[in-house]
């Protein structure tokens, strides 16, 4: 096929072609075309199908506020639904296919749907498929939603990547039209650090597009030596492919530069990059949309805005047909035609809805003024026109231009709404501008080139004066004002059949009006019933011209009925982009033990707590499954010894005058009086009185204090404890440093463990019981002179040491135990273990200690201090918290001990129906115990500690399952604690 | 007038002219039983229960802006009765038989689509909870399923199974879970309050309460001062504004949550699935946008819109989770305010001034609450007693320290 | 947003931890007559403003200073930042 279509001139690289297929088919185009530049060189009009009618459509616009060419780009994990072929840069080897159609775009089986439209008016579907009841989900909704989306995802993982950056600057700039690139050589002159961004891949904006003069050379030539001067300075940060998407608080701006979606593949390299800008001050110069205007069958492949048409003769050097109309009511619209025109394509009629002389001369067109279009001809391709006289024009392409509207969206992005022009007949930016943002050229209304160019100039040296940069004297660039002169006339009232104002939604005039008749009448309760604006455009084109309809219905002026304001972002943003790197493996930080190599080198399984990766269990050959590995490692321990990395528990070093007043506060239980060298078990509340975690402190010294918390909740106890000394006791001599990550801390726990550790502790430290008793603590050395700390303490209820080395000895350590643990038998051990040790000894873990038990709940009421001031205590005193029939954690288990337990059953007293009125606690934790050999569970229970010996039902009808239980104390093993002490 | 698909077809004979307003535009009474302040989903279904239950219909709701224009029309449109405490339980499934029954009752398509939701669990413990609450549900009345990863994969081949840094353990299932037209409900209440005779009255703000030696008789508005017997506040989101009015302070912080919508796309996800190690939860629209959302800003505000670490927080959850969607583009965000209540529930409840009434607290949840929201609320106002299921939402539960705390957070409103 | 530390400069709102309320400073007396009622007030009630707020952040990836930001909640505009110690102490707390 060749490029029937192309024009002379145009800024394409002629000799270089380009293959790419649509649908199918092969085409050619160049480089500098967008997809839809060449579809239209190639003659292709018919580009895809509507939303809900599934009508024929073309392609309306030159840029991202393209409603119709919607195409799916690329291939298999590649395939990019919904993508704007007018923003699709062209390259070699490029596949796009049209989407929203059963059948062929030609032959669209949906396309049924455009002939019941009368029964599909907006907002039917709230008024039917009610009948019968269970239809809706079996049989309405399916096939609408079959029916509705748009493009499909290829449903494999994103094979992109997607990075993300920070950048920094005086003065943004946001768009690189005659506005952005005068306020950029202003505040680059000056030495401004400048970011100027633009949407498109080429910098001028609509000098691009257009016939006109800057300085007196050619628009599109006066960018380009623009664009040469700023890429000479160094303060100047050109960005092309970025569209800045929206205004955040502070002067931050999101970006999204596209980096490969214009090479055939990215080779690697990130495919876009979220920028987040943090800019100063910024200038917004995004230009403005043209309109269109609606009248009968407006939809049709070859009715386009008269500004587009241009841009496709200026710039693609592309006509979008051979015998054209230009229907317009403002003067721009007369420059397509006299660009046609000068370009010989045959312009048949300039069609203008005032009754005024021409703007100007335009060879071989009829003026038809006063005039419209009511109805077009042509349903895949438009053949002719018909005015509001009744005559026909036979055309295949009409240019329509119904004003332009100031791209203001960013002006909106912090809630500021815009007003009413009634010369430009159009919304420009309000005076609630996001702080630090100035707008510039046709998106501030300044619609003539000449004005743009001197705002840009202005508005950036206002700008930076404000920064203390020296504002240029220098004149702006010197342009004519081309005439702008504009009409208000929204819609072609003699149209009978429907008139299109939402193209992509299927949203109509009648539309417009069914919904003020309904008492859809604020301009929010229209979008939303009519979805008017709700498509991947957003309503670009089609917003102002259905808020004028609906003004027209109340009788009321535009202003009156409302404005629509803008959120972020102004065009869609690929969700791969807003995630960047943090996906798969990488989604989260992954923080591993100091014992991480050692464990991996000897068969442990790995489970996330938190953001660290724990050894779970160290498998040995033969094992048949993780229960003999655990089994295993709970005997061992029990019988010898075992050593398990407990490092992931917050360790925050606490050291000042007042540091035992200050644990004081902050636990439930007394400090003050802990001696030197000892440990205690310390219980923190909320400041709700209700636990938040628990751990120990160990006094170093008098002021030097070591706490652990749990794994979970080390980061925010240490935030809390910051919290208390700096706003609730600021004078407190006290500082906290976490140490987390500085020491390496080993349980070692079993009836050996002194007898390992006596291998390793240097002779001169005496931990023998006498000298070194259970909940002692002291600072020694290991293995001649390493530094250590040793606390005696027991999760597992065996003899127990921790033992801590500075990190970085922490995976040595681990193996020096081993080694040191082989004569005893010593096995590491997993949390998996840990677990089921901590459950024979009813300990409180996370599933006990979930944010919502009290200390009575837990059996740790008498340790809240009634004699102190510590955060939690007043407020767990209240009547609810302490109800005589509060539930208490109690020990349970299986009646018949072949029965397993399950965690999250509920208790039901025997002979009670098994619901929630009768609901009585249910079991937080369950382990199999290889000591006694049967499953064991810890609970909650209603006046649990009363109940000791009573059997309950624990039913988990999730699975089915009942099984009767026994309450017993929690302390499955050495209930009386003496092998801590021995 | 009564809808059907007889009535599309005449009607669509004719050009769709004779449609009928939806609701009325009267002009307010001097005087009413009841003033519902806040035109909102609860306001509306309060109204519409109290004329169509209690057959009160001397009822106005009043409304500053358009109706629907706060939380009910901006949100993720999830449904779903999985809750954990006896406190919510029994109140949302209410709620969920409610809007199993709304279409026909109202009339009105609201699109309630039963489609599943899906909290995803990742490791022991969240499994152990997940459990507890799954029986708890069963054991109420609802409907609940665990599902191990294997049987995920099956049924939700797209999400990430193999190089998850949170591996998808499994997961709880609520199969009469699911979304909701969002908007049509607003309308569907509007619709059928206003045909039992109550006024909604929009473009009408209240600037006052009328209050008296302790006694609430009427509120001011910007169309003037319109006296009532009983004033039922129902403003979640501007609630602290609203009730300082009344000179009250309340267990509230005002929070900005954003939710977000992509481009249509042809069927993709079958129903609502959440992912809680991250913070991500999404379904798909019947026009075909993925609806998605997560965690609140965390600041207080009533600016309606938000930052962006949040917006990239989210991406980073749906990316991490199913990374399939990583060329869907997200077309619109939108920031609702929030009455984050001290323990994430809310309130339903006679205030100290006598004659007034509070409704509000709903954090992030309150939209799948606004049949049962309405119904308990109108039972109150009719009743001046509580509804059974929400007996435990009090103002004054933390006096007494009968928290209603799912996530265990505490008093911290902006982590609930 | 961007947060003006009082010691570090300007710095991004990411970097911190919100909490709440500045009013959370002021932690009720536990000896105090009906200490229950002031600190169920303290713990539960707040004026939520729409408007300006004095407000509690925690620099978490920073210098771990607690600050007392002034923002309007309707606005975002941050007016004044301070250590939230320097306000403790200002309001009266001690050790």
């Amino acid at each position: 096929m060749t490029q029937a279509n192309r024009l002379k001139g145009g800024q394409i690289d002629r000799d270089t072609t380009l293959n790419f297929t649509f649908n199918g088919r092969n085409m050619q185009g160049h480089p500098g075309d967008t997809l839809a530049s060449a579809l239209l060189a190639n003659g292709q009009r018919l580009v895809g199908r509507s939303f809900k009618y599934h009508r024929p459509r073309g392609i309306l616009t030159a840029g991202s506020e393209e409603p119709n060419a919607l195409v799916q780009l690329r291939t298999g994990a590649h395939l990019e639904p919904n993508t704007r072929a007018t923003m699709a840069e062209l390259y070699d080897g490029l596949t796009a296919t049209s989407q929203n159609h059963r059948g062929s775009l030609e032959f669209d089986l949906m396309a049924v749907a455009d002939l019941l439209s009368p029964f599909l008016s907006a907002g039917f579907y709230y008024k039917t498929f009610m009948w019968p009841k269970s239809f809706w989900e079996k049989v309405y909704e399916p096939a609408i939603r079959k029916s509705a989306g748009l493009g499909s995802l290829s449903m494999l993982e994103d094979p992109d990547i997607y990075d993300k950056g920070f950048l920094h600057c005086d003065l943004l700039i946001i768009g690189a039209g005659p506005a952005g690139l005068s306020a950029a050589l202003t505040a680059g002159r000056a030495g401004a650090r400048v970011i100027l961004a633009d949407e498109d891949f080429a910098t001028g904006g609509r000098l691009n597009a257009e016939t006109m003069d800057v300085d007196g050379m050619a628009g599109a030539d006066w960018a380009a030596q623009v664009v040469a001067e700023l890429n000479t300075m160094d303060n100047v940060h050109l960005m092309t492919r970025t569209t800045v998407y929206g205004a955040y608080d502070h002067g931050i701006y999101g970006a999204l530069e596209r980096c490969t979606d214009h090479l055939a593949t990215s080779g690697g390299k990130p495919r876009q990059i979220l920028w987040r800008i943090y800019s100063r001050r910024a200038v917004l110069a995004a230009g403005a949309t043209e309109r269109p205007i609606a009248f009968g069958n407006n939809d049709r492949p070859g009715i386009m805005l008269a500004g587009a048409v241009r841009t496709y003769v200026n710039r693609f050097g592309v006509t979008p047909g051979h015998e054209l109309a230009v229907f317009t009511n403002n003067d721009d619209g007369w420059r397509s035609a006299a660009d046609l025109a000068a370009k010989g394509v045959s312009v048949k009629a300039i069609i203008d809805t005032r009754d005024a002389p021409a703007v100007m001369d335009v060879p071989g067109a009829r003026h038809i003024r006063n005039a419209a279009v009511v109805n077009t001809v042509g349903r895949k391709g438009l053949r002719s026109i018909t005015l509001t006289d009744d005559q026909v024009i036979d055309v295949d392409c009409l240019a329509v231009s119904g004003g332009w509207s100031p791209n203001l969206h960013l002006t909106c992005h912090q809630r500021g709404r815009p007003v009413w022009d009634e010369g430009l007949c159009a919304f420009v930016p309000g005076r609630d501008l996001p702080p630090g943002m100035a707008v510039a050229g046709a998106a501030n209304g300044a619609m003539t080139l000449a004005t743009a160019l001197s705002e840009g100039r202005d508005m950036a040296n206002a700008q930076i004066k404000e920064l203390g940069f020296k504002a240029s004297r220098k004149a702006a660039p010197k342009a004519e004002d081309e005439p702008q002169e504009c009409a208000a006339f929204w819609h072609v009232r003699q149209s009978k059949s429907r008139a299109w104002l939402d193209l992509q939604n299927d949203v109509t005039v009648k539309d417009v009006k069914q919904s003020y008749r309904e008492g859809f009448r604020s301009v929010e309760h229209l979008k939303r019933y009519t979805t008017l604006g709700m498509a991947t455009d957003q309503g670009k084109t089609a917003n102002i011209p259905a808020l004028a309809i609906m003004a027209e219905c109340t009788g009321k002026s535009i202003p009156e009925t409302g404005t629509t304001i803008f959120r972020p972002p102004y065009t869609p943003i690929p969700l791969g982009a807003l995630g960047g790197r943090a996906r798969g493996k990488d989604f989260r930080p992954t923080r591993l033990t100091p014992s991480h190599e050692w464990a991996k080198n000897n068969g442990a399984t790995f489970v996330e707590v938190g953001n660290w990766l724990r050894a779970q269990w160290f498998a040995r050959p033969g094992e048949q499954g993780w229960r003999d590995s655990v089994d295993r490692e709970v005997v061992m321990t029990r019988r010898s010894v075992g050593i398990c990395d407990v490092t992931t528990l917050g360790k925050i070093d606490i050291q000042g005058r007042d540091a035992a007043e200050f644990l004081n506060k902050v636990y439930a239980n007394a400090f003050g009086k802990l001696a030197v060298g000892k440990v205690r078990y310390g219980l923190m509340l909320r400041e709700d009185g209700i636990c938040y975690d628990d751990g120990t402190a160990a006094r170093l010294s008098d002021n030097h204090f070591v706490m652990t918390t749990t794994t979970a909740n080390a980061v925010l106890v240490f935030r809390r404890l910051e919290f208390a000394r700096q706003c609730l006791w600021p004078d407190m001599d006290v500082h906290l440093i976490s140490t987390t990550d500085g020491w390496a801390q080993f349980a070692v726990a079993g009836p050996n463990a002194r007898n390992l550790l006596r291998k390793i502790v240097d002779a001169n430290h005496d931990i023998s019981n006498e000298a070194f008793p259970f909940m002692a603590c002291g600072e020694i050395s290991v293995c001649g002179g390493t530094p250590a700390r040793l606390f005696r303490i027991s999760f597992s209820g065996e003899l127990a040491y921790e033992v801590a080395v500075p990190a970085r000895y922490g995976n040595a350590m681990m193996g020096v135990l081993m080694q040191a643990g082989k004569e005893f038998d010593a096995v590491p051990y997993g949390t998996e273990a840990l677990g089921v040790m901590r459950i024979e000894k009813g300990h409180a873990a996370g599933n006990e200690l979930n944010g919502q038990t009290t200390a009575l709940n837990l059996g740790l009421g008498g340790m809240v201090s009634k004699k102190k001031d510590s955060i939690g205590s007043i407020l767990s005193e209240r009547p609810e918290m302490n109800r005589e029939d509060a539930i208490r954690l109690v020990g349970f288990q299986p009646v018949n001990k072949a029965d397993k337990l399950t965690a999250g059953a509920h208790f039901i007293n025997r002979g009670d129906a098994a619901n929630m009125a009768n609901d009585q606690g249910w079991m937080t934790s369950v382990a199999y115990s290889p000591n006694l050999g049967h499953s064991i569970g810890l609970g909650f229970i209603k006046q649990g500690h009363t109940r000791k010996g009573e059997i309950v039902r624990a039913v988990s009808p999730i699975h089915g399952t009942e099984v009767e239980v026994e309450i017993v104390p929690a302390h499955f093993i050495d209930p009386e604690g003496e092998r801590l002490r021995v | 007038m009564r809808y059907s698909a007889f009535k599309i077809f005449t009607q669509g004979l004719t050009g769709n002219k004779g449609w009928k307003p939806v609701w009325r535009e009267p002009e307010p009474k001097p005087e009413y039983d009841i003033v519902i302040v806040g035109g909102g989903g609860h306001g509306l279904s309060t109204a519409y229960y109290l004329a169509k239950e209690y057959g009160l219909r001397n009822i106005a709701v009043v409304e500053k802006g358009w109706i629907g224009s706060g939380n009910v029309g901006r949100n993720t449109t999830i449904i779903r009765s999985n809750y954990l405490l006896p406190g919510n339980q029994p109140f949302y499934e209410l709620s969920m038989k409610l809007w199993e029954n709304l279409e026909q009752d109202f009339n009105y398509n609201a699109m309630v689509s039963q489609r599943s939701i899906l909290n995803l669990y990742h490791s022991d413990a969240q499994r152990d909870a997940f459990v507890r609450r799954a029986n708890g549900m069963i054991l109420s009345g609802a409907d609940a399923e665990i599902a191990g990863a294997d049987q995920l994969r099956a049924e939700l081949p797209f999400l990430d199974y193999d190089n998850a840094r949170f591996p998808i353990k499994g997961g709880l299932f609520q199969r009469r879970g699911g979304t909701v037209r969002h908007d049509a409900v607003a309308w569907g209440y509007a619709r059928g309050a206003d045909s039992r005779g109550v006024d909604i009255l929009q473009n009408c703000e209240v600037t006052g309460f009328d209050i008296e030696n302790g006694v609430c008789r009427g509120v001011e508005t910007s169309s003037g001062a319109i006296r009532a017997r009983k004033v039922a506040v129902c403003v979640a989101g501007s609630s602290g504004r609203v009730m300082a009015q009344a000179g009250m302070r309340l267990p509230i912080e005002t929070h900005v949550l954003q939710a977000f919508v992509t481009e249509g796309l042809k069927p993709v996800l079958p129903g609502v699935i959440t992912f809680g190690a991250g913070h991500f939860y999404v379904s798909q629209s019947d026009k075909g946008g993925l609806v998605f959302g997560g965690d609140i800003d965390g600041y207080n505000s009533y600016a309606q819109r938000g930052n962006l670490p949040v917006v990239e927080d989210v991406a980073e959850g749906g990316m991490a989770i199913m990374p399939m969607i990583g060329r869907a583009r997200l077309l619109r965000s939108w920031g609702g305010v929030m009455d984050m209540s001290m323990d994430g529930s809310p309130f339903i409840d006679k205030t100290h001034i006598d004659g007034l009434y509070f409704n509000g607290g709903w954090c992030y949840g309150g939209f799948k609450a606004t049949p049962a929201s309405g119904y308990c609320y109108a039972h109150l106002l009719a009743k001046d007693v509580p509804h059974p299921v929400a007996t435990e939402m009090r103002l004054d539960r933390f006096q007494t320290g009968h928290m209603i705390d799912e996530k265990g957070q505490g008093n911290q409103p902006n982590l609930h | 947003m961007i947060i003006n530390h009082p010691l570090l400069g300007p710095r991004d709102a990411a970097e911190f931890v919100y909490l709440g309320d500045a009013c959370l400073i002021d932690r009720p007396d536990w000896q105090a007559e009906d200490a229950a009622g002031k600190f169920h007030e303290y713990g539960y009630l707040r004026d939520n403003p729409a408007g300006l707020h004095q407000e509690l952040w925690y620099h978490e990836q920073g210098d771990r200073s607690w600050l007392v930001v002034t923002r309007d909640t309707l606005t975002h505009a941050i007016s004044k930042v301070e250590l939230a110690r320097d306000v403790a102490r200002a309001r009266g707390r001690g050790s």
